[in-house]
């Protein structure tokens, strides 16, 4: 029987939202606030949601415990309380929540065996957030 | 199609433990959740369903009524009641979060489908604000 579990973790980043590839009347109005030099910062909650096999053996689709362990190794020690335009996968993107949400997407990718990364929400505010199912 | 949620919450204990497993393996595969002793969540029961608004009404289904069916048939086996031991459903199955959200479609599917017009898509049971399973009722 197929079912899905899903797990928040909070992520504390700063950001700045700026093209190079425009100019920086563009970059200010296209990103507005967002664009300040000196960035700014959010509390983001990843939301992780895997589907798959309920075990029989346990009743669980994925052991809580391993997918924490995936999440910390990979994602929260990575960006937590750091500055997300100085990680090496920024370098060529924009830090977008869209773009947060689908690296994370990435990095989780196939690691939750058996069971399968089904998407990614990322809350950038208690307002807006952004979803990534891998396509 | 339109999709309705409407969320009810619901305190209950339980444990996990696997009868065919040894103590020892009970507690590294469950963690302290193995503790017979049990322990508690303030559950959220959220119901998912999907239809086209009713032409006279403007409902996809009644919202009182999906209150009450949700009552009726889940917050009275479930709410301040030892999962392991109170409710039938997990006399010999491990109520884990996966088999609440199976369980919870199980109990709801007949009322919902035999109301007519909507069908049940989704329930998803929050453990915690930050734990959720979801079951759509797939093989």
């Amino acid at each position: 029987m197929k079912a899905y579990f899903g797990r928040r973790y909070l992520l504390s980043a700063s950001h700045r939202l700026h093209a190079p590839s425009l100019s920086a009347e563009e970059n200010r109005a296209v990103y507005g606030k967002c664009n300040n030099p000196h960035g700014h910062g959010h509390n983001y909650v990843v939301e992780v949601l895997v589907g798959g096999e309920v075990d029989a053996e346990t009743g669980m689709v994925v052991n809580m415990a391993i997918l924490d362990e995936v999440m910390r190794a990979k994602v929260i020690d990575r960006f937590d309380h750091t500055n997300l335009n100085l990680d090496p996968y920024f370098n060529n993107r924009v830090p977008t929540t869209e773009n947060l949400c689908r690296t994370v997407f990435e990095l989780m990718d196939g690691l939750v065996e058996p069971a399968r990364l089904v998407q990614v929400r990322v809350e950038e505010t208690e307002n807006n957030f952004f979803e990534y199912c891998g396509k | 199609m339109i999709f309705l949620s409407r969320r009810a919450t619901f305190s209950a204990s339980h444990y996990y433990w696997n009868q065919a497993w040894s103590e020892e393996k009970n507690g590294q595969v469950f963690g302290r959740c193995a503790n017979r002793n049990g322990h508690g969540h303030n559950y959220t029961l959220e119901v998912t369903v999907g239809g086209e608004p009713d032409a006279v009404t403007g409902f996809v289904v009644d919202l009182k009524w999906l209150r009450e069916v949700m009552e009726r048939e889940v917050l009275e086996a479930w709410d301040h009641r030892h999962l392991n031991l109170e409710a039938p459903e997990f006399a010999e199955t491990i109520p884990t979060t996966e088999n609440l959200a199976i369980a919870a479609w199980r109990r709801l599917e007949p009322a919902v489908t035999a109301v007519g017009g909507a069908r049940l898509s989704r329930i998803r049971i929050y453990e915690t604000p930050e734990i959720f399973a979801e079951y759509r009722g797939e093989a």
